[in-house]
């Protein structure tokens, strides 16, 4: 068992820190969260002799606390993790709660009272805005707003009618004197039923992310538990308004009040989010100059909204969520790639880390014999009521919207959604604000909100999959992104909408499409870039993220087969692959061959005229000339092999390693394929074919490093090859390996190039750039193209089909340049089209 | 329902109709309204320039090829049993109405419906979609932002995600092949015509 010395670390961590707790009375802070009431007093007493060493616990006691616990409740969830049976079957929230429990146990121990909980105020302002945030800004948009009206309509009349439901049935069963003696009244039940209607954002993602039910279903259950926030927050609001006014002072006019302050508050909420996501869009127009935190922007404003909404007594959750929504495509399109990444993972980080903080603190918190106050009939039917008025609401409410709908929600889905109606620490943290004054009964309605909430994410959680799995939910099935079904997509929504004009019905496309006119026309023009609006178009991006995939497939798999062994497995493919095509690959290898040599030498060719010196604190600029300059279709995928190359040199730049990471990995890949092609080309000793073809390009290649290169160019193309023997080397500090040797001959003359291709990496490492420099420009590029062609064995070809592909069909200024070259241009059509699919295949199939 | 009824016996062979497309005669009632306001000059047909004159029809990038699909026959007429044949097209399918053994697949059915859309990309009708025929749908479809090559592009890839026997073109069979995952009975009705 993995896990047993793992939890004992965490014990002792724990122990560790329940000492150190109990050493220092006044560190009382009731909560691990940023408060800072935290004594600093006792620093400056008088000094009679210098000290070596202080113990200073009071000025670190906060934040160390805070990190402890961060770091704690990350173990937990790395703990539940590995435990890969358990978590099989057992929901994650549900072990991390357990989790919770074991830890509020040992505190409880030590301590012989919760020091630590979840208050309101850390929940509420330092655990839960990452996570709406996060959520709001992946929302798919497209499902999210076209079932925006069911949505809407579950999350305000059902959440109105659970909360009454509750409320009034309990109070029916109180007066039944099925509680027993409780201080307690109809306003309160229903201040109660209202805090406890709410589907829980949190644990609905935590619970329905590991059961991938279909995505209608799924936005149903999610939208819904976001945006039920406006009416829990009126209703909680309105109740405990009328709880503190009391029965008598309750009337018509003050109901008004409390139906007007549900759209003020749910639509101010709104209105305050998508202010700013507008503000995040436009920044993020110009932050271009600020690449590094750029990022950062995102987050920051993104919990101003919340604040702000909050400080509003507006709906924060329905603020930050629509902040996300409304900016992430115009973010997305106006930051560069790498920050858009930045953003993504950063938001992840974020949203886990307090999501795993929330169902551990839900946990430690109920270690606490303070807010225990048992009654088993209040909290039996509290359980009973939640469920059933969930199931009733949702099927009725389903069958009114099946009316309407083009497809119709099924039984099988209702049931999975009425039982997805989980609720979590929103519930909790609400109870936990009631004041106590006022509503007496606080530690019960705590207490019982606890156990509904661990009910439901235990249990129903624990239920769930083995349920979608027996009702036989549609699942959604992981599918190939395909360009074809994209662009029939596209077509049948035209045809959609013609036909509802023939027809001369308004119909749901019409509202799309009157959506997209009006943001096509004014929203992109002022939200966006000039130069992202131009290469925004959905397919066109599509297109794009499909090339992408196949360039980082091809390098990933041609490193799996990379070894000595590459050459063997190679054949065993080659065969495979005139098996699959019943085409007789052999005859055509030359022409292939050549055209291969070709087209994958185009991409070290463009590295070399990267106009970037090596070492710079000056790259981002580069950077963002180069985007925005060609930032051109057909050379993107060209420029994201090239552009991780840079990249790699970018690692001298320490600001920059944590952007670039994905790319550098990428590149590393890359760079360790093409050495591992050379290798297996020189246990080949490889023939002739391909240095003939050599001897038929350089012309038109030479003039093409001509043309487009300047003043400095750098022999990259080398390192592909040449860093053969020193790779490890050269990808953690290329500097010093490329150093090593001081001097090198001249570069290879053409003629030598080709007669003793197998030696040469061997015997030359690449010169310090600095020396090459002045020579590229006039011999190198030919020479460095006949190095270049080595590790192209025939049976690599097939390897390279892909590359080479889109190469040949996605870059224009390779055809328009190289036209010349003929062996390129007249090959037979159909090859490019076997070579492509047969890539994607071996990129599916990895 | 009278107005139902009288628009009814206007219609020729109006039960047929309902019978052939599925649609109940409500709706029948109501696309024959409409064809009737679509025909201005009371011809007792739709002509081309009749469909031209939908304003939202116009801004439609790939109008011309619905028009066309409209009148695929080659004449220049269309008569209202033919009009709301196509229309039939979009009704969603539905799957409590029992099936009768020996019956043609309705209009609405899966593959019906993935006809009519190969139609709109094959205008030679050669039963095939040649990457010429596809570069003109994606122009029309991808409007200004995209260049021409990018389009190629785009074309190439497309053609060589559904062309399996190499031919440079997307015959029918490949065409439904390559859409098998998408549900088609979603993306090609119309809700109001259930």
């Amino acid at each position: 068992m993995v896990l047993l010395p793992r939890l004992s670390l965490l014990l002792t961590i724990l122990s560790v820190f329940g000492t150190l707790c109990r050493a220092n009375s006044s560190g009382s802070s009731s909560s691990t969260a940023t408060e800072s009431e935290t004594a600093t007093t006792n620093t400056s007493t008088t000094l009679t002799t210098l000290p070596i060493v202080t113990w200073k616990w009071h000025h670190i006691e906060t934040p160390y606390l805070v990190a402890l616990w961060v770091l704690v409740c990350w173990l937990c969830k790395l703990v539940v993790q590995l435990n890969t049976r358990l978590k099989s079957f057992f929901p994650e929230s549900g072990l991390l709660i357990i989790c919770g429990f074991i830890l509020g146990g040992i505190v409880w121990g030590a301590d012989k009272a919760q020091t630590f909980k979840l208050t309101p105020r850390n929940f509420f302002y330092f655990l839960l805005p990452q996570i709406i945030l996060d959520t709001g800004y992946f929302m798919p948009n497209k499902l999210f707003f076209s079932n925006l009206g069911a949505i809407l309509v579950h999350a305000v009349i059902g959440t109105v009618w659970n909360a009454g439901a509750v409320g009034v049935s309990l109070w029916g069963c109180w007066l039944g004197g099925a509680m027993g003696d409780l201080n307690i009244g109809l306003l309160q039940f229903l201040l109660f039923g209202s805090l406890l209607a709410a589907v829980d954002p949190v644990a609905v993602i935590a619970v329905f992310e590991e059961v991938h039910v279909n995505e209608v279903l799924f936005i149903w259950v999610f939208g819904e538990s976001l945006l039920n926030d406006g009416v829990t927050v009126v209703l909680y609001n309105v109740f405990d308004a009328f709880v503190s006014l009391g029965g008598e002072k309750i009337n018509a006019g003050e109901i008004i009040k409390g139906i007007v302050s549900f759209f003020v508050v749910s639509f101010g909420g709104s209105a305050i989010g998508v202010i700013f996501a507008i503000i995040i869009s436009l920044l993020t127009k110009y932050t271009g100059k600020v690449q590094i935190i750029e990022a950062g922007f995102i987050f920051v404003l993104g919990y101003l909204s919340y604040l702000t909404a909050e400080m509003l007594s507006l709906s924060a959750i329905l603020s930050v969520t629509f902040c996300g929504v409304c900016c992430q495509k115009y973010v997305n399109a106006n930051m560069d790639e790498k920050s858009v990444t930045a953003v993504r993972y950063a938001m992840k980080v974020f949203a886990n880390g307090s999501e795993t903080m929330i169902f551990v603190f839900l946990g430690v918190t109920a270690i606490d014999s303070v807010i225990w106050v048992w009654n088993t009939g209040f909290i039996c039917l509290t359980i009973l009521f939640a469920i059933i008025y969930r199931f009733i609401g949702v099927f009725t409410l389903t069958w009114f919207l099946n009316q309407y709908r083009l497809v119709p929600i099924e039984v099988i889905d209702q049931l999975v959604m009425s039982y997805g109606g989980l609720r979590g620490a929103v519930a909790y943290g609400l109870a936990a604000s009631l004041d106590e004054t006022r509503i007496p009964e606080k530690n019960l309605i705590i207490s019982t909100t606890l156990i509904v909430v661990y009910f439901t994410v235990v249990i129903q959680g624990l239920t769930m999959k083995p349920i979608v799995k027996w009702l036989k939910v549609k699942r959604v099935e992981p599918t190939d992104l395909k360009l074809i079904e994209k662009v029939n997509n596209r077509a049948c929504e035209h045809v959609l909408a013609a036909m509802e004009d023939i027809v001369g019905r308004i119909g749901d496309n019409w509202w799309t499409r009157g959506w997209k006119r009006f943001e096509d026309t004014y929203i992109t023009w002022f939200l966006m870039k000039p130069e992202a609006r131009k290469n925004r178009d959905y397919l066109f991006s599509i297109f794009h993220k499909l090339n992408m995939e196949d360039a980082v497939n091809y390098v990933t798999e041609g490193e799996k087969r990379g070894s000595l062994g590459f050459l063997r497995s190679g054949e065993g493919t080659n065969v495979d692959f005139e098996k699959k095509h019943g085409m007789e690959f052999s005859g055509v290898m030359p022409d292939i061959t050549s055209e291969l040599d070709f087209g994958i030498d185009n991409v070290p060719v463009t590295s070399i005229r990267n106009p970037v010196p090596s070492v710079s604190l000056d790259i981002h600029e580069q950077d963002m000339k180069s985007m925005s300059e060609d930032f051109n279709a057909h050379h993107l995928l060209q420029q994201n092999l090239y552009r991780s190359r840079k990249n790699h040199r970018h690692k001298y730049s320490r600001s920059d390693f944590t952007i670039n990471q994905s790319e550098d990995e990428v590149q590393e890949i890359f760079q360790r394929t093409m050495r591992n092609r050379l290798e297996s080309f020189k246990s080949a000793k490889m023939g002739v074919t391909p240095v003939k073809k050599i001897t038929k390009h350089p012309k038109p290649n030479h003039k093409m490093s001509n043309v487009k290169t300047t003043d400095k160019s750098y022999p990259y193309g080398d390192e592909d090859f040449e860093f053969s023997e020193a790779d490890s080397a050269y990808s953690g500090d290329g500097a010093a390996a490329r150093g090593s040797p001081p001097v090198r001959a001249p570069p290879y003359s053409l003629g030598g190039g080709i007669e003793n291709p197998a030696f040469m990496p061997e015997m030359d490492t690449p010169p310090p750039p600095w020396l090459t420099e002045a020579e590229t420009n006039t011999g190198v590029a030919p020479s460095q193209r006949a190095q270049r062609q080595l590790p192209w064995s025939p049976t690599n070809l097939r390897r390279l089909a892909p590359l080479r592909l889109s190469n040949r069909s996605t870059d224009s200024f390779v055809m328009a340049d190289v036209a010349a070259a003929p062996d390129s241009s007249d090959e037979s059509p159909k090859e490019p089209s076997e070579e492509e699919r047969d890539g994607q295949r071996d990129g599916t199939h990895m | 329902m009278g107005s139902t009824s009288s628009t009814l016996s206007k219609i020729p062979n109006a039960e047929e109709l309902s019978q052939e497309t599925g649609f109940t005669s409500a709706h029948l009632a109501r696309l024959f309204e409409r064809f009737e306001a679509l025909d201005k000059d009371k011809k007792g047909y739709l002509s081309p320039q009749d469909f031209e004159a939908i304003k939202e029809l116009a801004l439609n990038p790939i109008c011309d090829r619905i028009i066309g699909a409209f009148f695929s026959s080659g004449q220049e007429m269309l008569d209202f049993s033919s009009f709301v044949r196509i229309l039939a097209h979009f009704r969603p399918i539905d799957n409590n109405r029992p099936k009768e053994p020996n019956s043609p697949d309705p209009i609405n059915s899966r593959i019906n419906k993935l006809k009519f859309a190969f139609q709109l990309y094959d205008q030679d009708k050669d039963g095939k979609i040649s990457r010429n025929e596809l570069l003109q749908v994606l122009r029309a479809m991808l409007e200004k932002q995209v260049t021409e090559e990018q389009l190629e592009s785009i074309a190439d890839r497309t053609i060589q995600e559904a062309d399996l026997d190499r031919d440079d073109a997307i015959s029918f069979e490949e065409f439904r092949k390559s859409l098998e995952k998408v549900n088609i009975d979603h993306k090609m009705s119309i809700r109001f015509l259930r």
